[in-house]
């Protein structure tokens, strides 16, 4: 039997699809969309409070004080309950956390801080995402590191994973 | 529980995948062995089924602990978006998609009777080691079961916008079709590994791909008309990665199809029906790969996920490759075929296989193009309709010629002179390519072919009826005729959108009139309306034509959650077109933006598609019937 | 005419070489002039374009540089990156999420005039994060209103 060489003809045109291909899942696209606002102070902002009886947020109230957490959250967010247990041993080691519930309801909230523990001091109610979007932020969960001055120095997007932890201190460290 | 009783399926049949792959392999040794394949292919078939059926009961019941639920429904949502929602997500979709796989191995295993055992058994081990990949890939990397502990209060839901009755049942459609190829693949792994290559094979393979290509000829012509309705853009096409990833397989069946019959009835073209049997399912999971992994951005696609990514990958590396290579290295000991002159209905299905190879290859080269350039000199570049349009135009209309005489002849030889009979077609050719001159001197040369070529070509696909009793002509025959009619219809359709569409853009205050092809549309009133979870402007359109006048009502939606905003093209069909409209929520100085098409014919792109469909399932009808008369036939012989 | 069975095949062989040939210049022939090549603003003030190839023009909308025409449904604005910036001009419906101070990647031409004329205007924003758990159907929405194709 003669070798017939060109039946191997799309065996290698699949490999060189492989090769592109492989060579895109090795370098992906950076896909996350940083937030313009680091370095710069927080946008103005008044928001009624998520939960009845519990203190609301103003921008005013990130100007003043040490370094603080803001962290966007949603009760019907999977990846915030991840992150729930997270920002509460930030809590407990002293950091300073104001939440934004992004287009959510006053009992869901309630029942998500039952649920999974209330780390915030102040939680503000964004329902129509506008000072989400004002701050440069495409999704939930992200949180922001803000300055006693106001000013954002840091952003994290996604959940605070227990390795992220150091990291989010370090940053709060050098914005106080 | 129900989670868990899922899970559990869906590990045994994984093993048992895993024990059909190692029975079939060492089948032509160990009878004991052999003997197992045929009920474990059953058996597992049935265990993924159930557990599919475990994941949708899941999601009617809304069942918050599970974490693929939690964040793919919500109990207020209809029943039907929830039944939907299980195949809506990546988990769900791959659950679907395995279970297609085995349920299809299942039925081959207990229904077919042709085929050499030794052939069949090989087919089963592929389809088990096919299986069994993906039964790794959905329990490694993609539990579709995993539990949310705590669960939450109410689940994400999936999205208004996506709530479309098309939306939901069109994914399904395609795997179906995507996952009856992959029957034809492992046939023809299965084939390579015992080297009976044969008529055999052919009539085994034909009704899996019939009803694949069948299946996804529906779901391309359903999803084109959705894209045309949803994104209010007036396109039906928009060559987008999506799109080219349910084209190629089709593209690549349509090829196997009519190659198939080469070999069911003369045992020809063996190496090459193996070969595109091969490609159409490798094209198959090649675009779902693509969509998936969301390599190439488009319209659908999902999250970017390097692990699955690669994960698919080396699954895809491994069956592709390894069909390829066990192609490369035996197909060339594979018995030849009959010959044939060239002339002949061989040479014919041949020259429409080499056409339909090259078209498949300009789509999958341009789709892939911007990966390749990407990857070699770091320019980013994309490739849209131009290039497409340009490229496959002139080639579908070469292969509409084909057709004009391919029908026609004989099988093996054909020296009757055709002549006469393509006579008509190609005179009604020449009138109307003349009539496009006196329509429209200005409509461009691919239009004008498209519409000349679509009139004869609807004459020609006629012809094999002609002279016949028509009462005794098989299914099989009407089912080839109408598809090739399908395709002048869509043909014509596509030419008449490309040569007649007339647009208007322009700002209009309430009260003003505008003008579009032969309608004056005018802009009574803009009105605030609101739905369920969206509140809109509404323009009340009243378009008049002669005596005749209709009312549209296109709006612009928004959502507030998440925030977005939406068009709802008003879109009215008549029976010499459809007329279009949108408007646009952005009002300047008291004008409204409105776009409006007046689109003579275009129905016929989705007329045709389906002609194309219904052909083949008349095709399929006419051949199990006949497969069941001839079964019953000898019984009766006995009695 | 009948050919042996064994040339048949070495024909057969030699038909679906051709067919791939042909598939793969033909491909290339379409490319050459029909990719629209991405640039930015500073590509093209360093003169990576060519008057009249098609483009992705992709960048920012200037603040304050959103003009409507009389006719109401013509604009002109300038996409920037910092350094370069180019004018545009687009006849059309704009996507809802186009808007000063927003991604953009414009498709069309340059004319030698220097102004970009566009055929079609993308809203950048499929890019955007999103958790994985949730990013399916939000992306999936996201890209579908303003297709990056």
């Amino acid at each position: 039997m003669r070798r017939r060489w060109w039946l191997a003809v799309p065996l290698v045109i699949f490999a060189l699809f492989l090769l592109a291909v492989g060579w895109r899942l090795s370098a992906p696209p950076d896909a996350t969309v940083k937030s313009r606002l680091v370095g710069r102070a927080m946008p103005e902002f008044q928001l009624p409070a998520a939960t009845p009886g519990r203190p609301d947020l103003r921008s005013a109230d990130l100007a003043g004080g040490g370094p603080k957490l803001v962290n966007l959250f949603a009760s019907w967010c999977v990846p915030c309950i991840a992150e729930a247990p997270v920002l509460g041993e930030l809590k407990g080691r002293g950091v300073t956390i104001h939440g934004i519930a992004i287009r959510d309801a006053p009992a869901d909230v309630a029942a998500f801080l039952r649920d999974h523990g209330n780390p915030y001091r102040r939680i503000g109610a964004d329902p129509r995402s506008q000072v989400q979007m004002t701050l440069g932020s495409s999704g939930v969960p992200e949180s922001f590191v803000v300055d006693g001055r106001g000013v954002i120095r840091y952003q994290h997007i996604g959940p605070i994973m227990p390795q992220d932890v150091p990291t989010v201190l370090a940053e709060l460290e050098k914005a106080g | 529980m129900i989670a868990e009783a899922g899970l559990a399926a869906l590990w045994l049949a994984a093993a048992l995948s895993l024990l059909q792959l190692v029975a079939s392999l060492a089948g032509p040794r160990v009878p004991e062995l052999r003997r197992l394949i045929v009920p474990v292919a059953a058996a597992q078939g049935a265990l993924t089924l159930f557990a599919f059926l475990m994941l949708l009961w899941l999601f009617l019941r809304t069942d918050l602990s599970v974490q693929l639920v939690a964040a793919n429904s919500h109990s207020m949502k209809p029943w039907i978006y929830r039944f939907a929602g299980t195949w809506g997500n990546h988990e769900g979709s791959m659950l679907l998609w395995v279970t297609v796989l085995t349920v299809a191995g299942a039925l081959l295993a207990l229904l077919e009777r042709r085929l050499p055992e030794r052939t069949l058994h090989a087919t089963l081990g592929a389809q088990a080691a096919l299986a069994l990949g993906f039964f790794a890939f959905l329990l490694l990397a993609s539990n579709p079961f995993a539990r949310l502990v705590p669960a939450p209060r109410q689940g994400l839901g999936l999205n208004p916008l996506l709530q479309d009755p098309g939306l939901a049942f069109h994914p399904p459609t395609l795997y179906f079709g995507y996952v009856g190829l992959s029957v034809a693949f492992s046939l023809a792994v299965g084939a390579l590994l015992t080297r009976e290559v044969g008529p055999a094979l052919a009539r085994t393979m034909r009704p899996w791909v019939l009803g694949a290509w069948v299946l996804l000829t529906v779901g391309i012509t359903a999803g084109s008309y959705w894209a045309y309705y949803e994104l209010g853009w007036g396109g039906w096409w928009f060559w987008d990665p999506v799109e080219n990833a349910s084209l190629m397989p089709w593209l690549a069946a349509t090829a196997l199809l009519h190659s198939i019959s080469v070999l069911a009835a003369r045992g020809g073209l063996r190496t090459w029906t193996i070969m595109l049997a091969v490609v159409a399912f490798s094209m198959s999971m090649v675009g779902t790969f693509l969509v998936r992994s969301g390599i190439l951005t488009s319209v659908h696609s999902f999250a970017v996920d390097p692990a699955r990514g690669s994960f698919i990958l080396a699954l895809l590396a491994l069956y592709v490759g390894g069909a390829l290579f066990l192609f490369a290295t035996r197909v060339g000991t594979v018995k030849e075929g009959a010959g044939f002159d060239i002339v002949s209905r061989e040479g014919a299905l041949v020259l429409n296989n080499l056409l339909l190879s090259v078209i498949l290859g300009t789509v999958f080269v341009g789709t892939l193009y911007p990966l390749l350039a990407e990857a070699v000199s770091g320019e980013k570049l994309s490739v849209g309709p131009p290039y497409f349009n340009a490229v496959t135009g002139p080639l579908t209309l070469a292969l509409a010629l084909l057709l004009f005489i391919g029908p026609l002849l004989r099988w093996r030889r054909d020296s009757r002179p055709n002549a006469p009979r393509i006579a008509a077609p190609l005179v009604v050719t020449v009138l109307a390519f003349a009539a496009s001159f006196v329509l429209d001197p200005a409509m461009s040369a691919l239009a004008r072919l498209g519409l000349g070529v679509a009139a004869g070509l609807a004459v020609a696909s006629l012809l094999p009826l002609a002279g016949r009793n028509l009462r005794r002509t098989p299914l099989a025959t009407w089912g080839m005729v109408i598809s090739h009619l399908g395709v002048a219809v869509a043909i014509a359709g596509a030419a008449a959108d490309t040569a007649f569409t007339e647009e208007t853009l322009a700002a209009a205050r309430p009260g003003e009139t505008l003008a579009v092809g032969p309608w004056q549309v005018r802009l009574g009133s803009v009105v605030p309306v609101a739905g369920p979870n969206w509140t809109a402007v509404e323009g009340r359109l009243s378009a008049s034509r002669g005596g005749r006048t209709i009312d549209l009502q296109p709006q612009s939606r928004f959502f507030s959650d998440p925030p977005t905003e939406t068009n709802e093209a008003a879109i009215r069909t008549l029976w010499d077109g459809q007329l279009y409209a949108v408007i646009s929520g952005a009002e300047d100085g008291g004008r409204w933006q409105l776009r409006l098409w007046w689109k003579p014919l275009v129905t016929l792109i989705w007329l045709g598609g389906g002609l194309i469909a219904l052909g083949g399932l008349l095709a399929l009808l006419g051949r199990w019937w006949r497969g069941r008369r001839r079964v019953r036939e000898p019984e009766l012989a006995y009695a | 005419m009948r050919a042996a069975p064994k040339h048949q095949r070495l024909a057969l062989v030699l038909l679906a070489m051709a067919a791939l040939v042909g598939a793969a210049l033909l491909a290339m022939w379409g490319l050459g002039d029909r990719a629209a090549y991405f640039r930015t603003p500073q590509d093209i003030a360093a003169g990576r374009a060519d008057v009249g190839q098609p483009l992705r023009l992709g960048g920012m909308v200037q603040q304050g540089s959103i003009e409507k025409q009389p006719d109401g449904v013509s604009i002109r604005f300038v996409v920037t990156d910092g350094p370069a910036s180019v004018p545009v001009q687009f006849r059309g419906i704009t996507p809802d999420l186009f808007k000063e101070g927003s991604g953009v990647v414009a498709e069309g031409r340059l004319t030698p005039a220097g102004v970009f004329t566009a055929d079609t205007i993308l809203a950048k924003h499929d890019e955007r994060y999103m958790p994985p758990q949730l990013g399916n159907q939000a992306a999936e929405l996201a890209t579908r209103q303003t297709l990056d194709r």
